[in-house]
């Protein structure tokens, strides 16, 4: 898949001197990783060669409170302020268009690729973040870029790109009852390292891949870069059709037919050749949990920290104020994040509420519920998902990266514990000092409500 | 971008591994709208403590390693974002390259795109080099060499056209536009 992918975006092929010429069919935009490459553009006179393959979102420095959004009141970060002008502005005289802040259709730069219908299969899709990979489970090849790079597809519609190497992750079996897919990714993380996928594209293949639906396929592929790999992708099959049929920038009636013809002949041939395979048992895994600063961290809820005595695990366990060999379940939280465009989609959401109706956060938790788009948002409160949230104790926000990077003011205290469903726990990522401990909506809802970690399957049963 | 031919500096040694480009530089410091002055925020939340006050035992406030231009790291340096303000960062703070045994795919290839130079070495030249902080090492681009104090030598890999933009301080952009007719023909052929 990822080959037959490649070679159809080929512009000129890769020869020993110089790099691949790889076509970009969509380029994502959002404020914190572009206007130094409009800047860039403006200063040589470049214009965008192609505004209708190009869309900007307003989501990492974005507030989520209410008030900045819709409330009229100022974006309180005066330089995030300036980024959302900036990206208006460029927007605007490039003729690219922009999902402004009180857009319906704003949201996670991630999550509104696949909302709207236009990450389809078979595409390239670039986008100046590293999780970008989320949009590879439609049978997309989509990679994040940095800021020259954004700048150079902004020129040129094309990026210079020496060939990945594949890997294939065949995951057998089936989750149990009570599992996610976020502990299926954060256990394939465990088994390949943090660093087990550089250079590579994976391509997630087998039972339990074919049996998750297109939210769960999101949350796998979008954790492919804490792997280190290059991308993710799961080969599209009527779940993704389903998925798209319908969608405001999906194809239409014969051009829908046409374009399912083309994405049906997108999976790997049975005799495709990947560099490097490994393989998992879905029945195997357990909902998981980090407990480390980087998301290879992770252990089974009920388990153990490993005991190791190298200086970095041993400094990881500092920062977190953990000790080797301890258990993790029944320890202390202080916040607990439901959102990032890992898990902040209305399956995610509902995952999230069916463990707080009727409950309560625990007295001293915060708890925050961030929707990945103003889609998403809608969906929820038309459920009255937000009604079982509030009558919780859980704040109700508006869609944005939030508590995921903590660039718009929603961050944790030095020292206080995270139980976020985002996709990094590096040090001070939430905040400087704050420990976040990485999980699913469902055991970070757990969390919640006892405000201590808890095996989610204790409050459901 | 300033050409690059050869680096002969100190070396500072950071060893731990799996450093994040959070870490390199927190996302607080990301609400900027320009690329310069960035060098400031550089291992904020390592240099500085919570009272903004420079932390002594931190290696690169060791005045030792004040001018160094070559940053030995642990394995898989520069993983996590996308944020290219972690080269720029890095740049501006004066170093001018990267030696580790792996370093994270978009931060390797926004590091070249900055004139910050990312040199992939093996094993015991990576030991040796972690082991020595300080030491006097000499990278030569042209030839894709670093050479130890001792005058033993070992190659890095480097894409051709990567190195030729280093040499010749010459970004990328110009040759994606050199490629303009391809790039059209090929949107022709697709959007038939
Ligand atoms: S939610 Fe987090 S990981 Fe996702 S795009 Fe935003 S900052 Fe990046």
């Amino acid at each position: 898949m990822f080959e037959k992918i490649w070679r159809a975006h080929e512009v000129v092929p890769e020869t020993a001197e110089t790099p691949a010429v790889l076509y970009v069919d969509l380029h994502l935009v959002h404020e914190v990783t572009s206007p130094q490459a409009f800047t860039l553009l403006r200063g040589r006179g470049i214009t965008v060669r192609r505004p209708d393959r190009t869309l900007a979102t307003l989501d990492h420095s974005t507030p989520t409170d209410p008030q900045q959004v819709f409330g009229g009141v100022p974006i309180r970060l005066e330089s995030a302020a300036r980024q959302v002008a900036e990206l208006e502005r460029n927007a605007a005289e490039s003729g690219v268009e922009l999902l402004g802040l009180k857009d319906v259709r704003r949201g996670i730069v991630h999550v509104i690729g696949p909302e709207l219908g236009a990450t389809q299969p078979g595409m390239t899709i670039v986008c100046g973040d590293s999780h970008t990979s989320t949009h590879g489970a439609f049978g997309t090849l989509a990679f994040g870029i940095g800021t020259t790079e954004v700048g150079h597809v902004l020129a040129s519609q094309c990026l210079l790109q020496r060939k990945p190497k594949t890997l294939a992750v065949d995951v057998s079996g089936r989750l149990a009852a009570g599992v996610s897919a976020k502990d299926l990714v954060l256990a394939i993380i465990s088994h390949i390292g943090v660093s087990g996928g550089s250079g590579q594209v994976i391509e997630y293949r087998g039972e339990a891949i074919r049996a998750l639906s297109m939210d769960e396929r999101m949350t796998v592929c979008n954790m492919s870069i804490e792997a280190g790999a290059k991308a993710g992708m799961v080969a599209p099959d009527e779940t993704t059709f389903d998925y798209l049929r319908g969608r405001a920038r999906a194809p239409a009636g014969a051009e829908w037919e046409h374009a399912l013809e083309c994405w049906r002949g997108l999976p790997s041939d049975a005799s495709a050749v990947f560099n490097r395979e490994v393989a998992l048992d879905a029945a195997q895994v357990e909902p998981m949990i980090s407990y480390g600063t980087n998301p290879g961290m992770v252990v089974a809820i009920g388990g153990r920290i490993p005991e190791r005595d190298d200086e970095a695990f041993l400094k990881a366990l500092r920062y977190m104020g953990f000790e080797p060999g301890e258990a993790l379940a029944g320890k202390r939280v202080d916040v607990v994040f439901i959102g990032s465009c890992t898990n902040s989609r209305l399956s995610d959401l509902r995952a999230a509420a069916e463990l707080l109706r009727d409950r309560k956060v625990a007295r001293g938790v915060r708890m925050l519920v961030v929707p990945g788009s103003q889609q998403v948002k809608r969906a929820a409160e038309a459920e009255g998902l937000h009604e079982v949230f509030t009558a919780a104790g859980a704040e109700w926000r508006e869609s944005g990266c939030s508590m995921c990077i903590g660039m718009n003011g929603d961050t944790a205290a030095a020292g206080h514990y995270v139980v976020s469903t985002s996709n990094r726990n590096f040090e001070g990522r939430q905040g400087r000092g704050a420990r976040t401990l990485l999980a699913s909506p469902a055991t970070a809802a757990a969390a919640a409500v006892t405000g201590r970690i808890t095996d989610p399957r204790e409050l459901k049963a | 971008m300033q050409a690059i031919h050869r680096i002969r500096s100190r070396t500072v040694v950071l060893p731990a591994a799996d450093v994040d480009t959070d870490q390199i530089i927190p996302a607080r410091f990301l609400t900027t709208t320009i690329r310069d002055g960035l060098g400031r925020a550089l291992f904020a939340d390592w240099r500085f403590d919570s009272n903004g006050h420079p932390r002594p035992d931190f290696v690169l406030n060791r005045p030792e390693t004040a001018g160094c231009e070559i940053l030995v790291a642990g394995r898989n340096f520069g993983c996590g974002s996308s944020r290219e303000h972690a080269p720029w960062a890095l740049h501006d703070f004066g170093i001018r390259a990267v030696i580790s045994t792996s370093i994270a795919d978009i931060f390797f290839n926004n590091s070249l795109k900055n004139g910050l130079l990312p040199v992939l070495v093996d094993e015991g030249t990576h030991s040796w080099l972690l082991a020595n902080p300080g030491a006097d090492v000499e990278i030569d681009l042209e030839a894709a060499t670093v050479t130890l104090p001792d005058g033993r030598r070992a190659g890095f890999p480097i894409d051709a056209f990567a190195r030729h933009c280093l040499l010749h301080g010459v970004d990328e952009l110009g040759y994606l536009l050199s490629q303009h007719a391809a790039i059209a023909a090929h949107e022709e052929v697709r959007s038939r």
